[in-house]
């Protein structure tokens, strides 16, 4: 079976974010950038497939400037067998990433697809379920285990009453939680030898889809400055203060 | 000489995480047992650490010199313990044999100390002979097809956990100083060897050194590095320079760490009612730091370029070595005045690494060792 990671490229999770004097976006310039971290889960199940055996070949994807192969090599770093890279400068939303990632599959007929849940630097968590109606896929979302048995795919959510397991037929998309996998380190000598792995440039003219912003930003705002949190002496003391100056219960 | 960037730099992201999110949360652990954990230490065989210069072709990756002193960057901000327990695979226990040796012994070491599956100590200080490295007293005399290894190696650093010792032995009691010195590569199970109690030292918990004894210890010719007597010596001097820049990058990475400590402690502690960051007293110790330690950086970097374009670099190893850990020892000494009475309780890190830095100015030729011979390599200079 052939699996298809999507991945996206984002400012690294320990970069403090920082927005734009004019509040036109946020400050991307000299910022360490990295792999998404639920896409980092995603290439890790993807792999772990393909170590058990079930998964015969791994393909990452990306969509986004020509820097973003970087976070394609991790991925075949970390295990994936080729990368299909969509070059664009364009701010990509997530109906167009949809869109072209739609593509690709139409193209690759994977087994499976695996996406992160969601990006950290939008939160928009839309991609794999738009990428989920327009190929007429099955959906499994907020992935924390993902099992194949007998050609069929076993998935476990998190949702806010607990865990549902669904059974979905393949081919079908996955997006991951956070507590699918614990993603590995690259090892170094794969570091060195995922250069040698193949990586095909596509735009999306030649994909045939249009990646033009349908959203206009008009405003970025750093979130409020938190006061600092006071520690509380009781129970009694804490429900009084809650009940009183927070007036979050009554 | 970087081979390519954006792969060295997916590299040195992988450290850095693995260095953020594996090694600094157990700093801690390491310095209380005084043991590098046995997870973290197939964490490391898994990531190819100590392989880092062996050469791709035995399952290394082969690094520049550029390329190492980024990794060391890298490995440098966390405890020295992690970095000293992939070192001397990296370093003074194999690069005898990877010069020298012969393609058999190449094929049956370097294999298994790119993968950590054994560890390689290296035997060259005595009792008597530490910066006088050639004076050492430990014999091998040839005996028929074997030779007979006598003598007591001190300061060993990964002795208890070696798997093969390159050991430093006179073989001909004739020739004194370098000529004479022969190196071998000794299994740590041949019969006759006994290590001693780890030493105490004053940091560095976790990285163990001690004594290892050769009585009578019996090896077969063919052990003995390049199968020629007096190579082994010669060819590791040669290459003390290699050494030194990796120690000034990883007390350069310590630095920055200790840096990185202070400036948060700093905007966090508040005295006459705001953060201690706002007295010019105290920026002023963060600013000398900074400064010292890009100086540091931009010295490691020259001379580890220039090594790579294969020019004789004694001098910049010397004058980067020396600089760069005297001023690791400065930034440290700020960060513990910087935390004030915090920066003496081990709460914080930076009263461990006050002590663990210390030794960057003793090991791999003292401070004074580099000043003789920056200041001969001068006077040679001048007089031809």
């Amino acid at each position: 079976m052939k699996v298809l990671v999507a991945i996206k490229r984002v400012i690294d999770y320990n970069v403090k974010i920082r927005v734009k004097s004019d509040h036109s976006d946020v400050d991307l310039t000299n910022v360490k950038m990295a792999m998404n971290p639920f896409c980092e889960i995603a290439v890790e199940e993807a792999v772990r497939l393909k170590e058990k055996g079930v998964a015969t070949e791994v393909v990452v994807v990306t969509i986004g400037p020509k820097a973003a192969q970087e976070q394609l090599r991790t991925a075949l770093a970390l295990g994936a067998d080729r990368a299909i890279h969509v070059e664009t400068d364009l701010r990509v939303e997530s109906l167009g990433a949809a869109r072209a990632l739609a593509k690709i599959v139409e193209e690759q007929q994977p087994g499976l697809v695996i996406l992160g849940k969601q990006a950290i630097d939008t939160d928009n968590n839309q991609t794999g379920q738009m990428l989920a109606a327009l190929t007429g896929l099955p959906q499994g979302t907020f992935a924390s285990e993902v099992a194949v048995e007998d050609g069929r795919l076993r998935v476990t959510r998190e949702i806010d009453g607990g865990l549902e397991t669904l059974e979905l037929t393949l081919p079908a998309i996955v997006t991951t939680d956070l507590r699918l996998n614990e993603p590995r380190y690259a090892k170094l000598p794969d570091i060195m030898k995922a250069k040698k792995k193949p990586l095909e440039v596509r735009t999306p003219a030649d994909l045939g889809v249009e990646l033009a912003s349908r959203i206009k930003l008009l405003k970025v705002e750093p979130p409020a400055e938190r006061q600092a949190g006071i520690k509380v002496g009781s129970v009694d003391e804490l429900i009084d203060k809650l009940k009183n100056e927070a007036k979050v219960i009554s | 000489m970087i081979r390519d960037q954006e792969t060295m730099q997916i590299l040195l992201d992988s450290i850095r995480s693995f260095v953020n999110e594996a090694l600094i949360p157990r700093e801690e652990e390491v310095a209380e047992t005084d043991e590098i954990p046995e997870d973290i230490v197939s964490q490391m065989r898994d990531m190819g650490l100590f392989g880092l210069t062996i050469p791709e072709e035995f399952g290394g990756l082969g690094v520049t010199m550029e390329e190492e002193v980024n990794i060391a960057f890298e490995l440098g901000r966390t405890s020295p313990a992690f970095r000293s327990f992939i070192g001397t695979n990296n370093g003074i226990g194999s690069i005898g044999i990877l010069l020298d040796g012969t393609e058999e012994q190449k094929a049956t070491y370097l294999p298994k100390l790119a993968s950590g599956e054994i560890l390689s100590s290296f035997c060259l200080t005595e009792p008597d002979s530490g910066s006088d490295a050639a004076s050492l007293r430990t014999t091998a005399v040839r005996d028929g097809d074997h030779y007979l290894i006598n003598g007591t190696k001190r300061y060993i650093t990964n002795a208890p956990h070696a798997g093969i010792f390159t050991v430093m032995a006179r073989t001909d009691p004739e020739i004194k100083g370098a000529k004479g010195i022969s190196a071998f590569i000794v299994e740590a199970t041949t019969p006759g060897i006994t290590i001693g109690k780890c030493d105490k030292k004053m940091g560095q918990k976790g990285a163990h050194t001690a004594d290892v004894i050769f009585d009578n210890v019996r090896v077969p010719s063919s052990a003995l590095i390049g199968e020629n007597e007096g190579v082994g010596f010669k060819t590791a001097m040669k290459v003390l320079d290699k050494g030194r820049l990796h120690i000034a990058a990883i007390a350069v990475g310590a630095a920055e760490r200790v840096l990185e400590d202070s400036l948060r402690y700093a905007m966090e502690r508040k005295q006459f009612g705001r953060p201690i960051s706002d007295f010019q007293l105290i920026q002023a110790m963060l600013a000398d730091s900074k400064a010292e330690i890009y100086a540091a950086r931009c010295m490691v970097l020259d001379a580890a370029r220039r090594r790579d374009d294969g020019l004789s670099v004694s001098t910049e190893a010397s004058c980067a070595k020396m600089f760069a850990t005297e001023m690791c020892s400065r930034v440290a000494d700020r960060g513990v005045q910087i935390h004030g009475g915090a920066g003496y309780v081990s709460d914080y890190a930076v009263e461990r690494f006050y002590r663990d830095v210390r030794l960057f100015r003793l090991y791999e030729g003292t401070t004074q060792i580099q000043q003789v011979i920056i200041s001969r390599n001068m006077i040679r200079e001048a007089q031809q």
